[in-house]
């Protein structure tokens, strides 16, 4: 590492983006607990992709609820390797539909998001 | 308990994504940590109920990110990107659960 001021200007936000990290993880996990099903993380992706679209138009790259709840909340609460195993492990009419469904809705939540 | 595994792996799977945003500049970063997120996930084909909350819902949830790449198409319109993330994922995902079995 070339800056000797990287590591301790990294803690605050590794900690913040750890601990917003852990509260999208856990809120999405007992939503799909609740609610078992391909929508569940449908829909978990396109409100995560609208509300980062709102936060990134409100806040500075700077500003203290990127890291906690951009980076950390929003991308805890939002997955994608869900998504890739739901699209390979269902039949090709459900994968399609499911991966079709994700990528456009979740584009156009987070332009709506960015002008909301 | 599962709970507990599930922040326990996000706590380690976030930061990563962060530190390698850091690192790597542009689209490039997310689009690592979804393929290689998908690929560690494809990789429990029948995990444990202690390993797919630590590994799987944990981990690979909070490495990968879904709002990070909406926003970036929204900003970029790089559609390239969509196709990439899109047939990566899933091509990580196939081959890693050919792998595992």
């Amino acid at each position: 590492m070339t800056d000797p001021d990287a590591a301790p200007r990294l803690t605050l936000p590794l900690v913040l983006v750890a601990a917003g990290g852990v509260g999208g993880s856990l809120t999405r996990y007992g939503l799909v607990e609740a609610y078992p099903h391909l929508v569940t993380t449908l829909v978990i992706n396109v409100v995560g992709a609208f509300l980062l679209g709102v936060l990134v138009a409100r806040h500075p790259a700077g500003h203290w609820s990127r890291p906690l709840l951009g980076t950390g909340f929003l991308g805890g609460f939002t997955t994608m390797s869900a998504l890739a195993v739901q699209t390979v492990t269902s039949d090709l009419a459900a994968a399609v539909g499911y991966l079709v469904a994700s990528l456009v809705l979740g584009v156009a939540a987070a332009l709506a998001g960015l002008r909301a | 308990m599962s709970a507990l595994l599930v922040a326990l792996g996000a706590a380690v799977g976030a930061p990563v994504r962060f530190l390698v945003a850091q690192w790597l500049p542009g689209l490039r970063a997310t689009l690592l940590v979804n393929v290689v997120g998908s690929a560690v996930l494809g990789l429990l084909v029948h995990p444990a109920a202690s390993t797919a909350a630590l590994v799987g819902t944990g981990f690979c949830g909070a490495l990968t990110t879904f709002s990070a790449f909406a926003v970036e198409v929204a900003q970029t319109r790089r559609w390239g990107y969509v196709a990439s993330t899109a047939a990566l994922c899933l091509a990580a995902t196939a081959l890693s659960r050919c792998v595992a079995g």
